[in-house]
C-alpha cells in the first residue's frame, strides 16, 4: 500500500542496487508475453504465463523488490538476518531493492531487471494483468503446503484458481480509541464516522487512497441498499457514497496518519482519540504508556497481505523460487514476521517465535477473525465482485477522489 | 642546462597562449562562462523545461504509465477543479502570511543587534541568530510538533491565560514555517541598518522628527528593499514546503503535498502543479524588481 511503506520506511534500509550481471541462464519462465494488460468484461484476464514444471540449477543471484524489513541481512539490526543463511545454503547472492510504494515496486518490476517483489494487493493485479508477474507453480515450493489456507487462492494473489505468488503474512487495520477519552468503549467503525463530531478534532484516519474501502466496508453494513458487495469493487453510486461520507469525516479528522512513528507521538498525546491503526502500532502506544485498545469492529476491516511474485522476465527464476521456499519456511517466517509486526503466513512459524505469544497477539491461526477482514485489492474498471452490468471506478479515480476528501 | 631547454619551450607556450588570450577577450569570456552556462541552462533549466514539457502529457489509467500525448487537459483540471484552487489559495496564503511574520518579527531584531547592542557584541548575536540553521530541519519541526501537541510546551504556558494552544493546522503550520525562515529575513534586514548612516537620524532629530517619524520616512523606505530581498527567501521557500505541513499540518495539504501524492501514479499532473509555483515565484520576483531589492541581494 503506498503508505504501509512510509512506516516500513522507518526501518529504511539504504543499499545499493548492483546492476546485476546477466548469468547466462536459461529462463525457465518462458515469456509467450501476448498484449499486454487485456481485460475483458467479466473479470480479470491477464496474458498467458506459464509457470516452470521444474527448476533447474541456480543462477548465484537473485534481484529482489522488497518493502523494508522483509530482506534483512543483519546490517540495519544485527539480530535481523535470514538472508546471510539463505547465500550460504543455496549459493544465490541477495541483491534487494526496497521500495517505498506499491506504485514505484510496480515500476521497478516493469524494467525486467528484478527476479522477485513483496507485492501488496494493490499492486499484486496491476503486476499479474500486465503480465509482469508470472504465475508460481507451488509444487516447486515445498513450504507453500504449510501456509494458512485463508491466504491461499485469494482475489488478490490469484486468478481463476492460479496462484500468481507465495504469501507472505497478513495484517488487519483495526480500530484504536483511547480508553479513558472513548466511551463507552466503540464496537463499531461509527466511532469515526456518525460518532465521530463526538471527538472532533481528535479522529485520526489512514493517509491512502485506499481507506475509502473502510469507508465503502461501513457502508455494507449500514447501508445495504448501497448493495455493496466488495469494497474494492464499487461502481460510481457506491463509491460517491463513501466518497461523501469520508467528506464528512474530514470534518471531526485531526490528521491523517501515514507513518506509525506520527500515529504512536499522536495517541500518547492525546492529539489522536479514535481512528485506524496496526497490531504493531498499537502494542508499541501501549508499551510507551499509552492507554489505548485496538480491535476490530462488528462490521470486520479492510486488512493488507503481502505476495512474494516472481517476475515473467526473471534473470535467475531458480535462485528466485529458492527465495520464496525460504522466506516462507517456518523459522524465516517467523523472524521476519516477529521484525515487521505481521502475522506469518506458514502455519508452522507460530512455534518458533521468539515471543510465544506472538501469533495469538496477531491472530496468526484464528481463520475466523481473518474471515472478517477484506484484503486490499486494486480496484479496476472490471468490477471484482463479478458484476459486468456495470463499470467500477478505477483506482486512479480513488487517488483523484482521496486528494479531494483531504480539500 | 639541456634540462632547461623544454622548461623554457613550455613556458614560452604558456606565454604564447596567454597572448592569444589577452587578444581576444571574447574567447576568454566564451571559455569562462562555458561550464557554468551549460549548468544553468541544460541542467536548470532544461529541467524545468522538460517539467513543463511532462505536464501536457497524459497517463494510461490502469498502468500508470506516461502516455506522450499532447493535451491541454492538466491545466484545464488545474483551473476548473474546486480542490486545485484552494489548495493554491491556501499555499500562497501561507507563503504570504510567513513572510509578513518573519518580516515583522525580524525588524525588531534586526534593530537590537545592527544598531542597539554594544558593536561588541554584535558578531556573536548573528551568529546566535544563525545557529539554528546548523541543526536539522526535520529535528526542529518534530520539537514544534512536541511544543504544539496536546499538553505539550505551549498548551502549558498559555494554560495560565486560560487559553490552549494551537494544536495542528494551519495556524501551526505558519508558526512553524516562520521559525524555520526567520534566519533568512533577519540576517538582509541587519545588513541594511548596520549601513544605514547615523548622521541621517540626526539630521532627522535635529529637524524636529520623533522617533515614529524617523522611523516612517528615513528607516522605511532605506531598508525596505532589504525587507523584500528577505521576503523573496521566505515566500519561496514556504510556497515549496510539504514536510512541515505533513508533521504539524494536521489535515492540511499545500501544493507540495498534491505534487508528492500524484508523482507516482500521474506525474503530468503532478507536473502540472509542479509550475504553479515556479509562475507564483516568477510573478513574485517581477513584483519584487520594482522595488529594487534585488539589486541588494
Amino acid at each position: 500500500m503506498t503508505a504501509v511503506p512510509t512506516w516500513r520506511n522507518a526501518v529504511r534500509l539504504t543499499r545499493t542496487l548492483r546492476t546485476a550481471a546477466c548469468v547466462g541462464a536459461v529462463l525457465l519462465l518462458a515469456t509467450a508475453c501476448d498484449s499486454a494488460g487485456s481485460t475483458t468484461a467479466g473479470g480479470l484476464n491477464p496474458p498467458r504465463l506459464k509457470a516452470p514444471t521444474k527448476l533447474g540449477r541456480t543462477e548465484g543471484q537473485v534481484n529482489l523488490i522488497a518493502w523494508a524489513g522483509y530482506v534483512e541481512d543483519g546490517s540495519d539490526d544485527p539480530k535481523a538476518d535470514w538472508v546471510s543463511d539463505f547465500q550460504k545454503q543455496t549459493g544465490c547472492q541477495v541483491h534487494s531493492k526496497v521500495a517505498a510504494s506499491s506504485d514505484e515496486m510496480v515500476k521497478l518490476m516493469k524494467t525486467g531487471e528484478y527476479d522477485a517483489v513483496s507485492a501488496s494487493g494493490d499492486a499484486s493485479l496491476r503486476l499479474i494483468a500486465s503480465g509482469d508477474a508470472a504465475p508460481v507453480n507451488t509444487s516447486l515450493v515445498p513450504n507453500y503446503k504449510d501456509v494458512f489456507s485463508g491466504l491461499k487462492n485469494g482475489a488478490w494473489n490469484s486468478v481463476h484458481g492460479t496462484m500468481y505468488g507465495i504469501p507472505h503474512g497478513r495484517g488487519a487495520n483495526l480500530l484504536m480509541y483511547n480508553t479513558q477519552k472513548v466511551k463507552p468503549a466503540p464496537t463499531s467503525w461509527s466511532a469515526v464516522f456518525e460518532g465521530a463530531s463526538k471527538y472532533k478534532g481528535h479522529v485520526t484516519a489512514y493517509d491512502s487512497p485506499i481507506y475509502i474501502a473502510d469507508a465503502a466496508l461501513y457502508l455494507k453494513a449500514t447501508r445495504p441498499e448501497l448493495k455493496i458487495e466488495d469494497p474494492y469493487a464499487l461502481d460510481q453510486r457506491q463509491f460517491d457514497a463513501a466518497v461523501a461520507l469520508l467528506k464528512k469525516q474530514n470534518a471531526d479528522v485531526g490528521e491523517y496518519w501515514g507513518d506509525y512513528l506520527k500515529e504512536v507521538s499522536a495517541f500518547k498525546s492525546g492529539d489522536s482519540v479514535v481512528g485506524t491503526t496496526w497490531q504493531v502500532i498499537a502494542n508499541l502506544a501501549a508499551a510507551e504508556g499509552a492507554k489505548v485498545k485496538a480491535l476490530v469492529p462488528k462490521e470486520g476491516s479492510t486488512g493488507w497481505s503481502d505476495t512474494w511474485m516472481v517476475s515473467s522476465k526473471a534473470k535467475h527464476p531458480n535462485c528466485a523460487y529458492k527465495w520464496l521456499n525460504w522466506i516462507v519456511s517456518p523459522k524465516v517466517n517467523a523472524e521476519v514476521a516477529e521484525y515487521f509486526g505481521e502475522a506469518p503466513a506458514n502455519s508452522k512459524a507460530c512455534a518458533l517465535t521468539e515471543d510465544k505469544n506472538f501469533c495469538a497477539v496477531y491472530h496468526a491461526a484464528d481463520e475466523d477473525y481473518w474471515k472478517r477482514i477484506a484484503f486490499w485489492n486494486t480496484p479496476i474498471e472490471q468490477c471484482l465482485d463479478g458484476r459486468t452490468d456495470v463499470t467500477c471506478v478505477p483506482y486512479a479515480k480513488w487517488v483523484q477522489a482521496w486528494t479531494e476528501i483531504k480539500g | 642546462m639541456a634540462s632547461e631547454a623544454p622548461a623554457t619551450a613550455r613556458g614560452s607556450g604558456v606565454r604564447r597562449l596567454a597572448g592569444a588570450l589577452h587578444r581576444r577577450p571574447r574567447l576568454r569570456l566564451a571559455l569562462l562562462l562555458t561550464g557554468p552556462l551549460l549548468w544553468l541552462v541544460v541542467l536548470y533549466l532544461g529541467s524545468l523545461a522538460v517539467l513543463f514539457a511532462s505536464a501536457f502529457w497524459t497517463t494510461d489509467s490502469f498502468t500508470s504509465q506516461v502516455v506522450k500525448v499532447w493535451s491541454t487537459d492538466n491545466f484545464h483540471a488545474l483551473v476548473t477543479t474546486p480542490v486545485f484552487r484552494e489548495v493554491i489559495v491556501r499555499s500562497v496564503g501561507v507563503a504570504l502570511a510567513v513572510t509578513a511574520l518573519c518580516a515583522l518579527i525580524a525588524f525588531p531584531v534586526a534593530f537590537y543587534t545592527a544598531r542597539v547592542a554594544p558593536p561588541r557584541r554584535r558578531p556573536l548575536l548573528v551568529v546566535a541568530i544563525l545557529t539554528p540553521l546548523w541543526a536539522s530541519y526535520l529535528v526542529k519541526v518534530y520539537a514544534w510538533r512536541l511544543i504544539l501537541s496536546q499538553g505539550g510546551l505551549a498548551d502549558w504556558l498559555l494554560a495560565p491565560f486560560g487559553l490552549s494552544g494551537p494544536g495542528f493546522g494551519l495556524p501551526a503550520t505558519v508558526l512553524t514555517l516562520t521559525y524555520l525562515w526567520l534566519p533568512y529575513m533577519i540576517l538582509p534586514i541587519h545588513t541594511a541598518l548596520e549601513q544605514l548612516p547615523a548622521q541621517l537620524l540626526d539630521a532627522s532629530a535635529d529637524l524636529g522628527a520623533r522617533a515614529g517619524r524617523t522611523f516612517r520616512s528615513v528607516v522605511l523606505p532605506m531598508v525596505l528593499p532589504s525587507v523584500a530581498a528577505g521576503s523573496v527567501f521566505t515566500f519561496s521557500l514556504s510556497l515549496g514546503d510539504y514536510i512541515t505541513v505533513q508533521i504539524v499540518g494536521g489535515k492540511t495539504q499545500l501544493i507540495g503535498n498534491l505534487v508528492y501524492s500524484d508523482i507516482e501514479l500521474n506525474l503530468p499532473m503532478a507536473a502540472a502543479l509542479g509550475t504553479v509555483p515556479v509562475v507564483v515565484i516568477v510573478l513574485y520576483l517581477l513584483a519584487i524588481r520594482r522595488t529594487g531589492a534585488l539589486d541588494s541581494l
